[in-house]
């Protein structure tokens, strides 16, 4: 942990300043439907200024999260603070929130400019001032030829800029985001993320997003909450979730993963073990805290990863392995740790990348990825080839749960 | 190809223009003819009649023998415009409170879950398995002075004294909301249940109140149906018979019981044609309004 703390110092992160207030508190939040949980004594703190995503399957109690702070659902137990303030007694329209909805909502017999200005009429400002206001949103969002339009007239995009400058137009403390770019084709999706992510530091807002897809979690969040059956399995950055997933249910939401099942040994019986042959380089980065440990696995010998986490002898443990930290070569590397062998049974080609799945001696399959920096007819491996798979002893993640 | 006759096509939307033009235009104008002619003793009860045996001669015969002058009798008479101006507003008031009914159990309706609805429009539609005159007539059974409703009333002690309902136009105004019920909940329903919700959440969620929420979003949103609903409701009531005839007391003035008098009690029957060809014209002016209303409606979606 401590290193990723140093390499994020300069980074907006209030998480770490215990002295902080933070805008949300969730304090042992339960809420069911009849029989069904759909948030199982939850807590957890939202900072203001922050990118928050909920990242999750669908039923995992995301969009639940979101409409408790909203108000258009209740807890069945636990707080919800807003501001320090109990929200537990304060109606949707009297809560410093808005939200912008997965269909976009968008009041259907008014124009886009009516819809914009619905939250500031509700208000009661003055009639200049609210025009105002809709010209600023209008120009945010780069719509100032559609005022006039209703919304059945524009396209998906349109639709979806027009929902988020109505919800921005109040300028709430706090906007909710439900699979905001849920509709919007790849391309276009990309563009609205960074777009995003712009306006959200312009105005400096807090920002609350659910989504289910994890790029999109990765590219614009702060800090990411990965959630499974109504409960959050880890909170943090990006690259915490990515690098150090703490159970294997994150590793494999996450990104593409293997998994390969070991017991921790506490005296190595392999001869070639430990610290003379550790680089230079590797001793570097791996801090006090983190040390190097093996692992013996049924088929693939004895393995090495450098870990954190204090285990007792023979404790079983995944090794999870992201396919584009695995080395592949036709040729035995130098290395005498960390290598497996097998056969190229499948090649995923994905354009930028491509993913080889080697069958093992064992019969189980592990990704490899590599850059396809050669043009195709150049490949050096191909099905069917013998090819070795190896990696660091950084490269890889221990894990109990 | 494109100039290929598709007969199958045609026969197809041939079918609403002839069923139009054989039970409604023919009869229309066989009515609005005998409003024209003059009521004589004799059977039928009016001259002129068509000679068939006299050929183009006897048509012509026959226009030239046509006139006004019921129509002008109409407006001489104030019962006729007395009993329009009663049937608007017995229709007028009765569609309001029909609407005010019907709202509530639309959107209770449109609200209750999905395997639930089916049954509850089932329940709707259920009186029409009984014969709407045999429904009028157990009113009768309800509101008469020793009926089910003063009985019931005196018995909790409510009232002391059986109330007076049959016979006068309150009855009229109970049996018709009751009649036309169904015909306001039936398209309100349709168009409650159509309404994405997440625009009310959205108003809440932009500081509207609940109640400002109904009026600038729903409202606005279901308003064909509430269009549907009304007219559904206001044109037959306007022309309603059975109602005022049945439950209605003798100073009940409504046209339709005008008319049935004019026919049946005076056999003037070029009279009581022009009383029904005024009628249509007054009616007609609310359906275009409402065809005006339901073209705008689907410009605006396009």
């Amino acid at each position: 942990m401590s290193a990723h703390k140093t390499a994020q110092n300069d980074m907006y992160s209030p998480w770490l300043d215990d002295s902080l207030e933070p805008l949300i508190r969730f304090e042992n939040v339960t809420k069911k439907y009849g029989d069904f949980t759909a948030i199982d004594n939850l807590s957890l703190t939202i900072y203001e200024r922050e990118f928050y995503s909920l990242l999750g399957p669908s039923g995992c109690g995301k969009t639940t999260l979101m409409r408790l702070l909203a108000g258009f659902e209740t807890v069945s137990s636990g707080k919800v603070f807003i501001g320090g303030v109990d929200m537990s007694a304060i109606a949707p329209n009297k809560r410093p929130v808005n939200m912008m909805f997965q269909s976009y909502a968008l009041f259907p017999h008014m124009t886009v400019a009516e819809n914009i200005a619905f939250g500031l009429k509700q208000e009661k400002r003055s009639k200049k001032e609210i025009r105002k206001r809709v010209d600023e949103m209008l120009v945010l969002v780069q719509l100032e030829e559609m005022a006039g339009r209703k919304p059945q007239q524009l396209s998906g995009g349109q639709k979806q800029r027009v929902a988020l400058a109505r919800s921005l137009a109040k300028k709430p403390k706090l906007l909710l985001l439900d699979e905001p770019l849920g509709a919007l084709d790849k391309k276009l999706r990309e563009k609205t993320q960074f777009e995003l992510m712009n306006i959200q530091e312009e105005l400096g807002m807090t920002f609350v997003i659910v989504t289910h897809d994890q790029e999109e979690a990765m590219t614009v969040s702060s800090r990411v909450a990965v959630m499974d059956h109504g409960k959050v399995m880890q909170v943090a950055t990006p690259d915490i979730i990515y690098e150090m997933p703490s159970s294997r249910y994150i590793a494999d939401f996450i990104g593409d993963v293997n998994f390969i099942e070991g017991h921790y040994l506490e005296t190595p019986i392999d001869p070639f073990s430990v610290s003379s042959k550790l680089t230079s380089e590797e001793n570097n980065v791996t801090s006090s805290t983190t040390k190097l440990a093996t692992f013996s696995t049924t088929s693939h010998g004895q393995l090495q990863a450098n870990t954190e986490k204090v285990l007792t002898h023979h404790e079983k443990v995944w090794i999870a392995l992201r396919p584009e930290k695995i080395e592949i070569s036709k040729d035995k590397p130098e290395a005498d740790y960390n290598m497996i062998q097998g056969k190229v049974w499948d090649i995923a080609y994905i354009g930028n990348t491509s993913t080889y799945h080697v069958k093992l001696a064992n019969g189980t399959t592990i990704k490899a990825q590599r850059v396809n920096r050669n043009r195709l007819s150049k490949r050096l491996i191909t099905w069917e080839d013998d090819v070795w798979l190896y990696w660091n002893r950084d490269a890889s993640v221990v894990l109990t749960k | 190809m494109s100039n290929r006759i598709n007969w199958g096509r045609i026969l197809l939307i041939s079918i609403p223009f002839i069923w139009l033009l054989v039970l409604f235009l023919l009869p229309f104008l066989s009515v609005f003819k005998m409003s024209l002619s003059d009521m004589a003793t004799a059977k039928p009860p009016y001259v002129p009649v068509y000679d068939s045996t006299a050929g183009l001669a006897g048509i012509w015969q026959l226009i030239t023998q046509l006139d006004f002058e019921n129509y002008l009798w109409l407006t001489e008479d104030d019962l006729y415009w007395r009993s329009y101006l009663s049937s608007l507003k017995i229709a007028l008031i009765s569609t309001f409170i029909t609407l005010i009914i019907g709202f509530p159990i639309a959107y209770g309706m449109a609200k209750t879950p999905l395997r639930w609805r089916a049954t509850l429009v089932m329940l709707i539609i259920l009186p029409f398995w009984t014969s709407f005159l045999i429904r009028i007539y157990a009113w009768i059974g309800i509101l008469k002075q020793e009926g089910l409703l003063n009985n019931f009333l005196l018995y909790i002690g409510v009232i002391d004294q059986p109330l007076i309902i049959l016979n006068t136009d309150v009855a009229v105004y109970i049996g018709i909301v009751y009649s036309y019920l169904p015909f306001m909940v039936l398209p309100l329903y349709a168009a409650l249940e159509k309404l994405d919700y997440s625009l009310l959440e959205a108003a809440l969620d932009l500081g509207c109140s609940h109640l400002k929420t109904f009026w600038v979003i729903i409202v606005p949103l279901v308003m064909p149906g509430i269009y549907a609903g009304c007219f559904l409701v206001f044109i037959p009531a306007m022309g309603e018979f059975v109602i005022p005839d049945l439950l209605g007391g003798s100073s009940t003035l409504m046209i339709g019981k005008t008319l049935w008098v004019e026919f049946f009690n005076n056999r003037d029957w070029p009279v009581s044609s022009a009383v029904a060809v005024v009628l249509l014209l007054l009616l007609i002016i609310p359906i275009m309004l409402f065809q005006k209303m339901q073209e705008r409606e689907l410009k605006g979606q396009s």
